[in-house]
């Protein structure tokens, strides 16, 4: 796929994320907040923009490659080794890919706790546990997870601020590390090969009908789903 | 050659019918290139979904019943399917798209060291190996992708398969022991928020009305919406709108990030059809765009469009359709 000229945001999953953490930080006080991502100079963008939002540090994991779900957890996992953070909070998928994979296996591969889709979120316990909310299929689900735990972020767990002038003046200051695998001590590679894209067949223009006897006896006629 | 486990989805008993479309995958996989599938019934209790999934040509029915089983916690559910497709040489795990298969088989699948695809559409034997299609982009791209390791995981959409048929021939129920099996407790489940109406769920249903912005309230979208599902004898879905503004419960949102559906007729009541709708709704057999914007995109991809207002059309619609 061509992707130059392309423009990438950062994904709204993981705006709110960030802006979760942010308010955690707010609420309690003593919390560091650190944006990570995986990707080249042109990701220094987005980790630019969360530093503006309000994330104290930022992290860039240099890698160049087109990694998949578990590669991505992989290098997460040695991110997370080396932070040791009390609370990872991730995008629940990403909007062009759609996987939705990346934190359950980050949360298998350090062997802890995961609370997915979430959309209301509370610490107890002195930040032992999280009680969240999620979205399932079924209704809303309440879970209490222990932490450290990784819980992703569903839409509408809040809004995320708007990056504004004095934090964009702030963030130009904050510090934004970069770190190859190599360093990280993680060798990945995807195991997804793209052979092809396809845009799938349109849907042929259908009808406008004028009234709702027209509607009815093209439903049953035509159509006969009614 | 293949060997499958298909994870079977079920609430409190009851089998999720997009299960037979990762059944029907398996099917196709095992008639096309040989092999064979095993199901695996997670819970506890489960014994009328052991009983309803014997008929469907698998060469075992696998339960794995336990009281710490009785809710649907990824950290053991993940655990335990790990477990099963190891200890049984399983190289394709297979779900329905569904948040439970979201939240537990990519933990499954980073357990067994597996590589995941989701959305899947399409599975070809490829000299020795499989060529999948799924969709990405919000339903704008469908893309032909492998998948290299010796096990593999997918969540399939169940438009893709249709349902799977059932056979005379009934697989034998057997017993993974999970007694000296030690889970993960890192969860502990809260309860879940009953959904009062006795309407099907979207995903399941022939029929969905849907609503979006053009409606006004909560008392209105039952009387309109909820009225013309029980008059169709459907579900009803909503736009996201919805959901945001309180109306509706997450579990109705249609569209790329709430559930996908492709029932027969799917009618869209006040809602523009922003690409995230579409996304979750654009492989329905016949939809119907009812909007009183005559440039909504919508219309775009309707069979049939009516323009007008939803307040006069929708009741003057139940009442014909009543008679
Ligand atoms: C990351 C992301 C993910 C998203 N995921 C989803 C998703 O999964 N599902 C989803 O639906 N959206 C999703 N959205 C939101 C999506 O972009 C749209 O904002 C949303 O679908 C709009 O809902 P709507 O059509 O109900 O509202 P609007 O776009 O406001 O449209 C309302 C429509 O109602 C019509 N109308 C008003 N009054 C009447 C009346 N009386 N009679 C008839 N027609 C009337 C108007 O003409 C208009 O076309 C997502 C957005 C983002 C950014």
């Amino acid at each position: 796929m061509d992707l130059e000229g392309v423009k990438f945001a950062v994904n709204p999953f993981d705006a709110i994320a960030l802006e979760e953490a942010l308010r955690i930080k707010e609420k309690l006080g003593e919390v560091e907040v650190v944006v990570a991502t995986i990707g080249t100079e042109e990701t220094v963008e987005q980790l630019r923009v969360g530093l503006a939002m309000g994330a104290d540090r930022a992290l860039l994991i240099r890698c160049a490659d087109t990694l998949d779900s578990l590669a991505i957890a992989k290098v997460l996992a040695a991110v997370y080794q080396r932070e040791r953070p009390g609370l990872v909070l991730m995008g629940k998928q990403a909007i062009d890919d759609d996987s939705n994979q990346a934190g359950q296996m980050l949360a298998a591969l350090l062997n802890i706790g995961q609370a997915t889709f979430v959309s209301k979120l509370e610490l107890l316990e002195n930040q032992q546990r999280a009680r969240c909310q999620r979205e399932t299929d079924g209704g809303l689900e309440t879970v209490t997870v222990n932490l450290p735990a990784i819980i992703t972020s569903d839409l509408r767990l809040n809004e995320p601020r708007y990056v504004s002038l004095p934090g964009i003046m702030k963030a130009k200051k904050k510090p934004l590390e970069e770190i190859g695998l190599a360093a990280l001590g993680v060798a990945v590679a995807a195991r997804t090969r793209y052979l092809k894209f396809e845009c799938p067949p349109p849907r042929k223009a259908g009808v406008r009908v004028k009234t709702v006897d027209e509607l009815l006896l093209k439903l049953k006629q035509e159509a006969k789903v009614v | 050659m293949a060997k499958i486990l298909v994870i079977a989805e079920h609430d409190q008993g009851r089998l999720k019918q997009a299960t037979l479309a990762a059944v029907a995958l398996a099917q196709k996989v095992v008639a096309e290139s040989g092999g064979s599938f095993e199901i695996l019934v997670l819970g506890q209790d489960i014994g009328a979904v052991l009983e309803d999934l014997r008929g469907y040509g698998a060469a075992i029915v696998v339960s794995a019943d336990d009281q710490r089983l009785c809710h649907a916690v990824a950290d053991k559910y993940a655990g335990v399917i790990a477990e099963v497709a190891k200890q049984r040489g399983i190289n394709l795990v297979v779900g329905a798209v569904s948040t439970f298969s979201k939240d537990v088989l990519p933990r499954s699948a980073a357990l067994l060291d597996a590589g995941m695809l989701s959305d899947v559409i399409g599975v070809s034997a490829v000299g020795g190996d499989f060529e999948f299609r799924r969709v990405m982009f919000a339903g704008n791209v469908i893309a032909t992708v492998t998948l290299e390791g010796a096990v593999k995981v997918l969540t399939v959409r169940a438009a893709a398969f249709p349902n799977a048929g059932k056979l005379a021939e009934v697989s034998p129920i057997v017993d993974f022991p999970l007694t000296d099996l030690a889970l993960p407790a890192f969860t502990e489940f809260g309860g879940r928020e009953t959904r009062q109406s006795g309407r099907p769920d979207p995903t399941e249903a022939r029929v969905v009305v849907s609503g979006g912005r053009g409606i006004k309230n909560a008392e209105d979208f039952e009387r309109l919406i909820g009225g013309l599902a029980d008059v169709l004898g459907g579900a009803v879905g909503s736009s996201r709108a919805l959901v945001d503004a309180g109306i509706t419960p997450n579990s109705l949102q249609v569209g790329q990030t709430g559930k996908v559906v492709a029932p027969d007729l799917y009618v869209a009541v006040g809602i523009s059809g922003a690409i995230q709708h579409l996304a979750g709704m654009k492989d329905t057999k016949v939809i119907v765009a009812i909007n009183k914007d005559l440039d909504a995109p919508i219309f775009e991809v309707a069979d049939f469009g009516l323009v007008g207002d939803a307040y006069q059309v929708i009741p003057e619609l139940m009442e014909k359709l009543k008679k």
